[in-house]
């Protein structure tokens, strides 16, 4: 198992009884643009409805952006988790839109579609794969070995489905959900930097103190453009 | 043909030369090719445009198999049938090289032939390298310029193996103005290929959009100049003419097919999710006629470099200068 290894003497362990959280509420100002409908009659195996996922925005509140711990975690290092994360192809589409995994952490990448994809991660950090996965076939299985945000991965066979995976070297993250709410929980007590991420907004720092067993609220909001 | 007992000139050895018999079927294949390599440049082009480049992820072969064609939906179809089309312009240059290398008895007809063969065999090469690379700008470029390279080496072999060539002695007309034409044509030459990799470093994400549009005046200016001078002043040679107005109502096209793939593509489309039909179409388009165009001047400047020599100035002390054709 790959664990991100900072250098430098080793942190203290994290006290479970002094951990602390932050959630908070992604709000978006001003009008939503609309979600533009994808036209899927290139292949015919793909159908239902699909529609543009770059900003996603009901009464509000923003979805799909991802949230972490940029800043404040020192030296401290984390072992990837055994269980996978997994993207699913369905509709002609990944589900989910945007995630994150930790460095050296497995990626299940499944096709529940009645067609073929190719599922071509497009790394900076990372090295660049592309690999083509018929219906119902084994589930491709990836790790990444470095930090990268918003790493794309999309389907050249079908030129809408495109997704972000964010690696990252610590558990401490999130994507805001419909709501465009999220929580990090398990942090030891401490200053940190909080990023947020949005594939079309960019991203946004806020920096936040945290004490023994706090559970403080962060919102941020991104502007219409 | 040179007469018996003289050393045969310059002229004979060279381009100029009537040394090979019209060969009909060899002059219609030749023909045929520059066609299919057209197509083949639009099947690239669609490849590109639709964002299907990767669609098929290994090469040589398509999903694992040389020889089975897989199911032609999405990006696939795009990215697939470039590969058969290209297969088939591969095939048929390797029968054009044979062909060429055994019936013309032009020796250096006998050497473009294999240098078709060569430069498409380099764009296969490249064309796989693009795949197995994630298509990385300079090799996705280079892909595109050979290609257009190659389309006009068949053009030009089809110019070559024509009637009018092997059998016409050139109307000629000496050129004494300064720049010449054949400077004038090749300098066409020089900002087309400047502005086909311009244009190809932006569609596969190396470069931004504005050098190619800045030096798209540049083109329209050197190729306006070039063309206006073969109409004006050789405009009895139907040989130059021809090719010069070609150039000059594809250039018109292409600028305004240029401004068309502008706008829908930077202008309108920069935050489509997905390639759409005026962006796909009018890129396409774009591409198409920019081989054409690029075709089209370096058949002008053949044509001009047979037809139109250069006179050089013979200075004589105290005698005006005189013109002789070289």
């Amino acid at each position: 198992m790959h664990a991100a290894t900072p250098s430098g003497p080793p942190a203290a362990p994290i006290d479970p009884a002094t951990v602390a959280s932050v959630s908070g509420t992604v709000h978006f100002d001003g009008t939503a643009p609309e979600m533009v409908p994808i036209d899927m009659s290139n292949d015919p195996a793909c159908k239902g409805d699909n529609k543009a996922e770059t900003v996603v925005a009901k009464d509000g509140k923003l979805a799909n952006v991802f949230v972490y711990v940029k800043d404040g975690l020192g030296n401290r290092s984390f072992p990837a988790p055994a269980n996978p994360v997994v993207i699913d192809q369905t509709g002609c589409r990944y589900r989910p839109h945007v995630a994150g995994m930790m460095v050296g952490q497995k990626l299940e990448i499944r096709n529940d579609d009645p067609t073929e994809h190719n599922v071509h991660a497009i790394g900076m950090q990372n090295a660049q794969w592309n690999e083509s996965q018929m219906p119902k076939a084994t589930p491709i299985e990836k790790r990444f070995d470095q930090p990268e945000i918003m790493l794309p991965i999309k389907c050249n066979q079908h030129p809408w489905m495109k997704m972000y995976m964010n690696v990252v070297a610590s558990p401490f993250y999130a994507v805001t959900d419909a709501d465009g709410k999220f929580e990090i929980a398990g942090l030891p007590p401490g200053t940190y930097t909080i990023a947020f991420v949005q594939e079309e907004l960019g991203e946004q720092d806020q920096t936040i103190t945290l004490g023994t067993k706090d559970k403080k609220t962060l919102d941020i909001s991104y502007k219409a453009q | 043909m040179a007469a018996r007992g003289r050393k045969p000139s310059f002229e004979e050895l060279a381009l100029k030369s009537l040394s090979t018999p019209y060969n009909a079927a060899h002059h219609r294949f030749a023909v045929f090719i520059a066609c299919i390599t057209f197509c083949l440049l639009v099947a690239g082009a669609l490849v590109t445009s639709n964002d299907a480049g990767l669609s098929v992820p290994d090469w040589p072969t398509s999903f694992g198999s040389l020889y089975k064609i897989p199911r032609w939906v999405g990006g696939v179809r795009y990215e697939h049938s470039h590969r058969m089309v290209a297969e088939f312009v591969g095939f048929l240059t390797i029968i054009l090289a044979i062909w060429t290398w055994r019936a013309d008895k032009r020796r250096w007809m006998k050497w473009l032939g294999v240098a078709a063969l060569g430069t498409v065999i380099a764009q296969g090469v490249l064309g796989g390298l693009t795949v197995l690379f994630y298509l990385p700008p300079a090799i996705s470029t280079s892909h595109a310029a050979v290609g257009q390279t190659f389309f006009c080496i068949a053009c030009a072999i089809a110019l070559f193996t024509g009637r009018a060539w092997v059998e016409e002695a050139p109307q000629t007309a000496v050129d004494t103005q300064r720049p010449t034409l054949i400077t004038l044509t090749l300098l066409s030459i020089f900002v087309l290929y400047v502005q086909l990799v311009l244009g190809a470093m932006f569609r596969h994400h190396g470069m931004s959009w504005w050098p190619h549009v800045l030096n798209a005046p540049i083109v329209a200016i050197v190729l306006t100049w070039t063309a206006i001078r073969a109409m004006t002043q050789y405009s009895k040679i139907e040989a130059v003419r021809r090719p010069a107005i070609l150039m000059l109502g594809l250039l018109i096209t292409q600028l305004c097919l240029g401004f068309l793939a502008f706008t829908t593509r930077v202008a309108w489309g920069k935050d489509a999710v997905q390639p759409e039909t005026a962006m796909i179409a009018s890129t396409v388009a774009h591409v198409a006629v920019g081989a054409l165009l690029l075709a089209a001047t370096v058949i002008l400047a053949i044509q001009v470099w047979r037809h139109v020599p250069v006179a050089h100035e013979e200075k004589a002390p105290g005698a005006e200068p005189k013109a002789v054709a070289a």
